[in-house]
């Protein structure tokens, strides 16, 4: 997430709102933010109902076997239609925020 | 005759030591954490002198120390970047398939939820006067 702070002007400049879902509490979300410096909101989905809705539970992840949110990314227009998905097979390996930036792009590019 | 201390033993196992202690720093880095390929150099360049030193113990007992040690080393080295590799490997990619996941085209799940402030946001809010937005699901901190 630290790379898409650092790239958030270019979001911004297009109009896109970027937002971080975890299990995490509210209070280790608002320490989290201010510790990474990051600016767009960090949601708290404790109960995991989001990340249930989109199926990216990822059973006993967790610390003492808690249930929590594997890696993944959603770009979504403004009418609500799914654009763009990241389902990383791999925890290491997060998406780019220029992959997002390009599949915008080129969302824009032929006006679909 | 007074015997080498086989340097190449030490300095050998200082690499895998680094090459195994650097993955945090590396994970900071995309370029580093989607492949780990700059461990993978500490540890083929710790291998490469553990080999070198191996041989000069073992070879040239008389010229070089390390007969003993060198093996515990490497056997250490061994075991570090087979843990290192394990979780890498095969650890990290035990992802869930996520198949019922909404694809391109379909319309995304509605959800509300607190932000760090304790507001309530909604998918519409995010959606509201912007031209989209980015879901972005991690593990989180805990």
């Amino acid at each position: 997430m630290r790379s898409f702070q650092q790239k958030l002007s270019e979001f911004d400049a297009r109009g896109i709102r970027v937002v971080g879902i975890s299990v995490d509490p509210p209070d280790i979300n608002r320490r989290q933010a201010q510790k990474s410096g990051y600016t767009f909101p960090l949601l708290s989905d404790a109960k995991a109902e989001a990340i249930r809705r989109y199926d990216v539970l990822h059973r006993g992840a967790g610390p003492k076997g808690a249930d929590i949110a594997r890696p993944a990314e959603f770009l979504i227009d403004s009418s609500r239609i799914v654009r763009w998905v990241k389902l990383s097979e791999n925890i290491a390996v997060r998406a780019r925020p220029e992959q997002v930036l390009t599949a915008f792009n080129q969302i824009e590019a032929t006006g679909q | 005759m007074k015997r080498h201390w086989n340097w190449s033993l030490w300095i050998g196992f200082l690499f895998v030591l680094a090459g195994f202690f650097s993955y945090t720093f590396f994970a900071r880095f995309p370029v580093t954490r989607d492949f780990p390929w700059a461990n993978l150099i500490l540890f083929c360049s710790g291998g490469i002198l553990l080999v070198v030193g191996l041989v000069r113990a073992f070879g040239s007992p008389r010229a070089y120390r390390g007969k003993i040690f060198g093996s515990i080393l490497t056997l250490l080295s061994v075991v570090i970047i087979g843990l290192f590799s394990y979780v890498i490997f095969y650890e990290l990619r035990q992802v869930p398939a996520s198949t019922g996941a909404p694809h391109v085209g379909q319309t995304a799940p509605d959800f509300m939820l607190l932000d760090q402030n304790e507001q309530p946001v909604g998918l519409g809010d995010l959606l509201s006067g912007s031209k989209g937005v980015v879901l972005i699901f991690y593990r989180g901190f805990w």
